[in-house]
Order: structure tokens, then C-alpha cells, then sequence
């Protein structure tokens, strides 16, 4: 009814009325009448599809006029309209006062103070100690094989009782540079949370992982050859606090510029969450052809040309999981009198747009 | 009067709010019951005279009621701090309960042997180190999970390592480590519109050298061969000739063998291919890469 009487509305009105409403936009009139108001299902569902289609038809000729309207403008030599850049979360990205600058002065200072700095500096070859949770299986969750075979010099042994307290001063005695626990959620069996003790009194990174998937699961996954040390690949750390993590995860890693291995380890930020990834490349050159307008060339040749261009070609091998940041720990594991750097709090989550790695 | 007998009958029989009944038996939850059972004997309230020890801040006092307080409730409970040491809370017990009922000193001394023992127990634990469980809310664990999932889409991973490899790879990074070949990744470069790096130096000297050769190779060259990486000298000669051809057309011209200069000029000049087809894939590149962005 409702909706009859605001149709009957511009007829009545005259046709002054009329003229308006057609100068004003068509969005205005439909607006007026949105399909959502009318109360017999049927009916609604049918204005709402066919609402829908007219959308899907008008967005499809406006995408095609600027695809023409590029070429014309190619065509003529003339400037083409500029590209429109979709917005997406990270171009929408709260500004962050600590995002990392290439130029600047004192975060080189800072890495050179750092407690990486050694080993980053290849002055300690890195050794890592890889221990679970407490009240574990004696044999650990597979995914400790698999990091046993991804990261080089690294020693996995059995949790028993101990305290981390009392891992952490057995680990400095005998010369080890970071420790990795890998915990487990008790009831499920699964691998939920990563903690990363750099030695000695360095920071402690406490990590949430997700997404676990072992090498056995990945179709066409390729074997790794645990005794080369892999090239690291650390994309998009950019704030202070994630360049801090990113140096964390690299001097676990042994630095080695004469590389000859063929193995790549990716951790890679997006949006707070890292994502880790294991491949063996290669470097091709592939052949791809090239239709050319010029067919005076072409008759010539008697076959099309080809362009070459180089790509690199991944396999998947080793684990794949995600990593969420929880806390970084100034020292070393100390939950109690421990100082913070950076602890994630529920309210951290409130806006989709910020982000602090 | 105080006849317990009776505020035994009105308890047990009608109710007790203290009273607590489980599978197993009848339990008394009142504080000052020393066994916790509801039993005849165990009944605070059914018994004027009673005892029992409590715990505050771990210390131990016994308490005491007797039957000549019974109409003051404020004053009813007397107690006495026992001392911390086992054996001389056993004395004190003794002391003060001296002509009590056997039965009722008995289950007071099983209380206080108990509550020390729970007492060394909890101090012990305080020290050690426990794991504490945290739980995650359900909406904020398949929040995470949600954002997870869409990060994942927005990072294309594959490409994104792949143009990192890529990238250092030109810098030089890895410099002459990869097997790939030099001369024919540099022949791509310039495809690209790119010029390696020490390139230009080498423009001048093999200019009038290498010409000849190149021509004596002409037939046999095609385009086919140029997507095949032999490291030749063939290759080498070509790619030198590469810049030249750019500039000037002379030398070309200077050792054309014979047939018609402008005829074989033009065709030469289409043949190499070379020239044209960079002026050509630039554009084509340019166009594909254009169009490729606004689809």
C-alpha cells in the first residue's frame, strides 16, 4: 500500500512534480521505493533480482566504456585516463608513526646494538635448541621432524620436567643461540603456540600458530636438503616492533651470502599474521608468444615471435603454518617479573585497519 | 535448656541447611564441623560441647563451645592459636582439651594432622612453576580465523616469493652461482628494454671485428634459435651487434656482400629482427601490460 500510494504520488503532484523528480537522480526515485519495504515476499524477491541484474548490467558496461575508452586513447597517442586504484585494507591502512624508514639513521644504530647483532654479523653460527611443552609424548607432535629439516643446526631434545628457567641456563652453558619451544594444546593434540628465546637475555617472541599443514599433506611436495642452509625471505615487516621480529627470525637462520643451495624460507607479514613457507626454486627462462600487430614482420618470419622471459619456478616442500604475534618479552622467558615490549590486548582489534607488525 | 537430642531429632528429620547430600553420603558443610560428615557426633549444633581447629592465613587456631555459653552466640567460640610446630599443637590440644570425650580429641588431632599436611603440600606448590591454561572466547578465536583467511588471499604468496627471487636475482645478488645462462638472460634483459649493466663499455672495440662474422651466420640465424641458450660466441657476437644496430646502421652497411643495397638493407633490417622486434615488443609489451592492468 505504501508503496502504491508513492507511486500514485508524481502523477497526482502534476507536471511540475514530474520534471524534478526526472532532473533529480534516477538513484533518488529508486531509493524511494526500495525493495526491501515491500512486505509481499514473492514480490520483493522478485524487484530485489531484478534490481540486482540491472546493477551487475550497468557496472559491466561502465568496466567496458573505460577498457575502450583506454585503447581509443592509446590508439590516438593521446594520455590515457589515468588507472583507478582499488582500495583495499592495506592501501586503507591506519598511518603508524613507527613504520621503519629507509633512511633512517638510528634504526641502524639500533641494529647494530641489538642482541642480534652478533649473529647477524656471522661473529656465532646459529644453534638452535627445539623443545615442546611440558607432559608431552616422549616422541612430539611430527612437526618438530619437520622443523628439525627446515632450519639448519638444530638440536630437538625431550622436555621431561624441567623448568624453562632451568632450559634456558642448561641452553647458555652449552652455547646455543635461540630456543624454540613448540607447545601443544593438551586435549586436542594439536600445535597451537610457538615461543622463540633468543640467548642469551634476548628477546622472547611468543607466537600463535594456526594453520598447520605437514610436508606429508602437500600434494606434490618436494623433499628439502636439510644440509643446505636455506635463503630467507622476509616480505612486509615494516613498523619498528616488526622489524624487530623480522631480525628475530632471522638469526635463527645461518647468514651465508655464497649461498648454492635451492631452498627458500618465507615468512611473510600480512596484516599481523606471518605466514611461513618452505620451496625449492629454480630459475627458468620460458618462452611465451607474442601476438604482433605487425604482420609484415610475421610473414617474414613465417611463424609468430617469441619473447623470453625469465621466471622462477617453486615447489612446495616442508611445513606451512601462520604465525600470530602474542607477546615480545624484553628478556629472557620470565612470566611473572618479565618486561614487556609489546603484549597484544583484545582491544588492539577494534579497527580492521590497523595493524603493528 | 540445651537438649541436643532434640535439635538432633529437628535437623536430621526436617532440614539442615548445612546439610549437603551427595551420592556418596550426607556431608556438613557448616565450618565449625571437625570431620565434615553430618553425623549424631559431628553436629555442631547438636553437640554443646565441641571443637574443632580452622585455618586462617595458615595459621591453625582451635575453637571451643561449652555448654555455659550457650545462650550468648556472640561469645560462643573461644579459640586459641596453636603453634606452628606439630608436635606442640598436639600438646596444646591435649592441654586444653584434657577431660573431653575421647572420641571427639581423637577426630580433632586427624583434622590437625591433615591440615598440615595440606598446608607443607600448598607452600610447596606456590614455589614451583605452573602452567597456567588461558582460554580464547569463541568469538574472538573465529574472528582471528576469519582475518587469517583473508590476509592469506590478500598475500599471494607464490608471487609474491617468486618476484622477491626474481628481484635478487637482478641485483646480482647470487652473482654467478645459478647455472642459468649469462649471455642469454642479458639478451632477455634488453628484450625487456633493460640494459645490463657493462653493456655499454664494450660498444666500441668489437665493432668492425665481429660484423663479418655475424653476417657469415646470417642464414642460419632464426628467430627460433634465439629462444635456445647455447653459450656461443655466436650468441656473443649478437648481442654486441645488439647495440650497434641501434645506433647506426653503417657497419651493416659496409659489409653487405652484395645484391641490392636498399633492397637488402630493408630486408636485413627486418631480419635482424632484432631492432624491430624491440621497437614492437615494447609497444606490445606495453599494451599487453596495460591492458593486463585494466582487466
Amino acid at each position: 500500500m505504501a508503496e502504491g500510494k508513492r507511486k500514485r504520488e508524481p502523477a497526482v503532484a502534476g507536471a511540475q512534480v514530474e520534471e524534478e523528480k526526472k532532473s533529480r537522480d534516477g538513484k533518488d526515485k529508486k531509493r524511494r521505493m526500495l525493495p526491501s519495504l515491500i512486505k509481499n515476499k514473492l514480490k520483493r524477491m522478485e524487484v530485489h533480482a531484478k534490481v540486482k541484474r540491472e546493477k551487475r548490467v550497468e557496472k559491466k558496461k561502465k568496466a567496458k566504456a573505460r577498457v575502450d575508452a583506454h585503447k581509443r586513447a592509446l590508439e590516438l597517442g593521446e594520455e590515457p585516463p589515468p588507472v583507478r586504484i582499488p582500495r583495499t585494507i592495506e592501501n586503507t591502512r591506519e598511518p603508524d608513526e613507527t613504520v621503519c624508514k629507509p633512511d633512517d639513521e638510528e634504526l641502524f644504530v639500533g641494529n647494530d646494538a641489538d642482541e642480534f647483532s652478533q649473529i647477524l654479523k656471522q661473529e656465532h653460527a646459529p644453534k638452535i635448541l627445539i623443545t615442546t611443552c611440558r607432559f608431552n609424548s616422549s616422541r612430539g607432535p611430527a612437526f618438530i621432524q619437520e622443523l628439525l629439516s627446515v632450519i639448519p643446526n638444530a638440536h630437538y631434545h625431550k622436555r621431561g620436567t624441567y623448568e624453562l628457567k632451568k632450559i634456558i641456563e642448561y641452553a647458555n652453558k652449552k652455547e646455543f643461540t635461540s630456543i624454540i619451544v613448540v607447545h601443544t594444546n593438551q586435549v586436542e593434540n594439536q600445535v597451537n603456540a610457538l615461543l622463540i628465546i633468543n640467548l642469551p637475555d634476548g628477546p622472547t617472541a611468543h607466537f600463535k600458530l594456526s594453520k598447520l599443514v605437514l610436508r606429508k599433506d602437500i600434494k606434490n611436495h618436494g623433499n628439502p636438503n636439510p644440509a643446505t642452509s636455506p635463503k630467507l625471505v622476509l616480505n612486509n615487516f615494516t613498523t619498528r616492533l616488526g622489524h624487530r621480529v623480522g631480525r628475530l627470525i632471522q638469526s635463527l637462520f645461518p647468514q651465508d651470502p655464497y649461498f648454492r643451495g635451492r631452498r627458500v624460507v618465507t615468512f611473510h607479514n600480512q596484516r599481523d599474521f606471518i605466514f611461513f613457507r618452505h620451496h625449492r626454486y629454480v630459475f627458468e627462462s620460458k618462452e611465451t608468444k607474442v601476438d604482433t600487430k605487425d604482420t609484415a614482420a610475421k610473414n617474414d618470419k613465417g611463424k609468430n615471435l617469441t619473447q623470453t622471459k625469465m621466471i622462477a619456478r617453486l615447489q612446495e616442500c616442508g611445513p606451512r603454518f601462520t604465525l600470530k604475534l602474542i607477546s615480545l618479552q624484553h628478556g629472557t622467558f620470565d612470566s611473572k617479573g618479565g618486561e614487556f615490549e609489546w603484549v597484544h590486548k583484545p582491544e588492539m582489534d577494534t579497527s580492521r585497519r590497523r595493524f603493528f607488525l | 535448656m540445651q537438649h541436643d537430642e532434640v535439635i538432633w531429632q529437628v535437623i536430621r528429620h526436617n532440614h539442615c541447611s548445612f546439610m549437603a547430600k551427595i551420592t556418596t553420603g550426607n556431608f556438613c558443610k557448616n565450618p565449625y564441623n571437625a570431620t565434615g560428615i553430618c553425623n549424631r557426633s559431628s553436629c555442631p549444633l547438636a553437640n554443646s560441647r565441641y571443637a574443632t581447629i580452622r585455618d586462617h592465613e595458615g595459621v591453625f587456631y582451635l575453637y571451643m563451645k561449652t555448654i555455659e555459653r550457650a545462650h550468648m552466640p556472640n561469645k560462643l567460640w573461644e579459640r586459641v592459636k596453636l603453634p606452628r610446630n606439630y608436635e606442640k599443637a598436639l600438646e596444646t590440644i591435649d592441654k586444653h582439651l584434657e577431660y573431653w570425650p575421647k572420641l571427639l580429641v581423637h577426630k580433632i588431632k586427624q583434622r590437625l594432622t591433615k591440615m598440615t599436611q595440606y598446608r607443607i603440600r600448598m607452600r610447596k606448590l606456590e614455589l614451583k612453576v605452573r602452567e597456567k591454561i588461558m582460554t580464547v572466547p569463541r568469538k574472538v578465536k573465529k574472528r582471528e580465523s576469519r582475518r587469517e583467511e583473508k590476509a592469506e588471499k590478500a598475500a599471494i604468496l607464490d608471487k609474491s616469493i617468486e618476484k622477491e627471487l626474481l628481484e635478487r636475482l637482478k641485483k646480482g645478488v647470487y652473482g654467478d652461482i645459478y647455472n642459468y645462462p649469462v649471455q642469454a638472460y642479458n639478451n632477455v634483459l634488453e628484450m625487456e628494454g633493460l640494459q645490463p649493466s657493462g653493456e655499454e663499455e664494450k660498444e666500441e672495440e668489437p665493432e668492425i671485428e665481429y660484423v663479418e662474422g655475424y653476417d657469415e651466420l646470417e642464414e642460419e640465424w632464426d628467430m627460433e634459435d634465439f629462444g635456445r641458450f647455447v653459450a656461443d660466441d655466436d650468441y656473443d657476437m649478437d648481442e654486441d651487434e645488439d647495440d650497434e644496430m641501434d645506433t647506426s646502421d653503417q657497419p651493416v652497411k659496409k659489409s653487405r656482400k652484395g645484391g641490392d643495397d636498399s633492397d637488402l638493407a630493408s630486408k636485413k633490417a627486418k631480419r635482424k629482427g632484432k631492432v624491430l622486434i624491440e621497437v614492437e615488443n615494447d609497444d606490445d609489451m606495453g599494451d599487453r601490460q596495460k591492458t593486463h592492468i585494466l582487466a
